[in-house]
């Protein structure tokens, strides 16, 4: 469903993806780990388009990602996106966030945007704080938030940028747990995270990223319990046993 | 000081036809210069580089021009393009243009203060150019951009006075008159500066609940 052949990204003189290939397929989850400034991000925000990108081609159900062209605002609708600092809209209640992209963009009635807007934030259960405003909730309900924004599109894919980095740790459990409601309901998702919990058990498959290039990669328990390079091994000793 | 109030009576409805005049100009030229700094903003954000450019140099000539030139040039040099305006036309104009740069510098400075994640989350969502300057730049830098705004509103209320050197009667040029008629230039011009003064305090006092409740966010 979202197919990466060769991608190449640099700033400037920095080449942050060096041949990246890898493909979603429909239903499944993929987890993509790895140290900080390895071009994990970078992946995501190319495949929606926030990036463009130097080499290779990204497809979407066949339809390749070119964020100049006109198709991208169909490619954004068929693949949501949830950011790591939320990014909710703070003038908007939480219900308005959600039914923002239902009514604005596909030009859904708006009653039925509502509707449907209630039942996803009951869905990650926000029903009771359907009339409040971003800065009145907490990290983690901001997030459950946005992640009704995201599914609000009725996207095929949802792309998780390391959703649980910028919360206060008893709060990660609550966005979590929704995200493993949604794989379990079959949404294909691809998710950069430090959680490596997360990954194991919900994970089919973990994308291990380093230096721009995928280092390893397989089913979750395989890379994560039995890695086989050295620098997977190294990089799970530091994250899991951090002293 | 009873002079002053016998004065006052006397000269105080020649004075209020002035201030009604003041009013329009400065109404009109705050419209003008709004709509305007708002075009001059948008295509400075647009990441057009012919719009932005064309932007930044249109404000840099009307900002290297001074008020009074321009209205000159609009009320005295049009005609002989074949543009002719009426004096109040001319004022409100003249101004528009002028005070349209610092408008269009406080538009962009607040469109400018939104989290770059805002825009992409727009994007995420679907949103073209237009729609996330709509529903996502625009009413969140409305709250970063007011307090200046009320300012830049204060200034065109003293600044409408500079349209008196083409030939509008409104209150500075009613007093000039009046001044040079009776010889009673104290009194006239303390009425005068009161005039502004209270046409001021309401202005002064919305900018203070502008920064009240730009402060609340």
């Amino acid at each position: 469903m979202i197919e990466l052949d060769d991608i190449h990204k640099r700033f400037g003189r920095n080449e942050v993806l060096k041949g990246i290939t890898a493909s979603v397929r429909k239903g499944e989850v993929v987890c993509i780990i790895g140290p900080s400034g390895s071009g994990k991000s970078t992946i995501l925000r190319c495949i929606n388009g926030l990036e463009s990108y130097d080499g290779g081609d990204i497809r979407i159900d066949g339809m390749r990602v070119d964020r100049n062209a006109a198709s991208i605002v169909s490619i954004r609708t068929q693949v949501s996106m949830v950011f790591q600092r939320f990014n909710l809209f703070p003038h908007r209640t939480a219900l308005e966030n959600v039914v923002e992209g239902p009514i604005f963009v596909k030009k859904e009635p708006r009653a039925q945007a509502i509707e449907r807007g209630r039942a996803l934030l009951a869905q990650v259960g926000l029903i009771d704080k359907a009339d409040s405003h971003p800065p009145q909730l907490s990290g983690g309900q901001q997030q459950r938030v946005a992640i009704a924004r995201a599914l609000a599109m009725q996207p095929k894919a949802i792309l998780f940028d390391e959703p649980t980095s910028a919360l206060d740790p008893e709060l990660v459990g609550e966005v979590l747990s929704v995200m493993r409601k949604l794989a379990d309901d079959g949404m294909t998702m691809l998710v950069v995270t430090h959680e490596m919990g997360f990954a194991r058990e919900v994970a089919d498959r973990v994308l291990f990223i380093d230096g721009g290039v995928i280092v390893e990669q397989g089913q979750a328990r395989t890379v994560l319990n039995k890695p086989r390079h050295p620098r997977t091994l190294d990089f799970l000793r530091r994250v899991l046993h951090p002293l | 000081m009873e002079k002053f109030w016998r004065d006052a009576v006397e000269f105080l409805p020649i004075l209020l036809n002035g201030v009604a005049l003041t009013i329009i100009v400065t109404l009109g030229s705050l419209i003008l210069s709004t709509l305007l700094g708002l075009v001059w903003a948008l295509m400075r954000v647009s990441g057009i580089p012919a719009l932005s450019w064309s932007s930044a140099a249109v404000i840099n000539v009307i900002r290297g021009i001074p008020i009074i030139v321009l209205l000159f040039y609009l009320y005295f040099v049009m005609p002989d393009l074949g543009i002719a305006l009426t004096a109040l036309q001319a004022a409100i104009v003249g101004l528009g243009i002028a005070y349209s740069a610092y408008q269009a510098e406080n538009f962009r400075a607040g469109m400018e203060a939104i989290d770059k994640g805002q825009i992409e989350a727009a994007q995420a969502i679907g949103m073209g150019w237009w729609l996330t300057m709509w529903r996502v730049v625009l009413p969140q830098a409305v709250r970063v951009v007011l307090p200046p705004y009320g300012n830049i509103m204060i200034m065109m209320l003293k600044d409408s006075s500079q349209a008196s050197t083409i030939t509008v009667a409104e209150l500075a040029l009613q007093g000039k008159l009046i001044a040079s008629s009776t010889f009673k230039n104290t009194s006239v011009f303390t009425l005068v500066a009161l005039m502004y003064l209270t046409m001021s305090i309401p202005l002064i006092l919305l900018v203070r609940h502008f920064e009240k409740q730009a402060a609340r966010r």
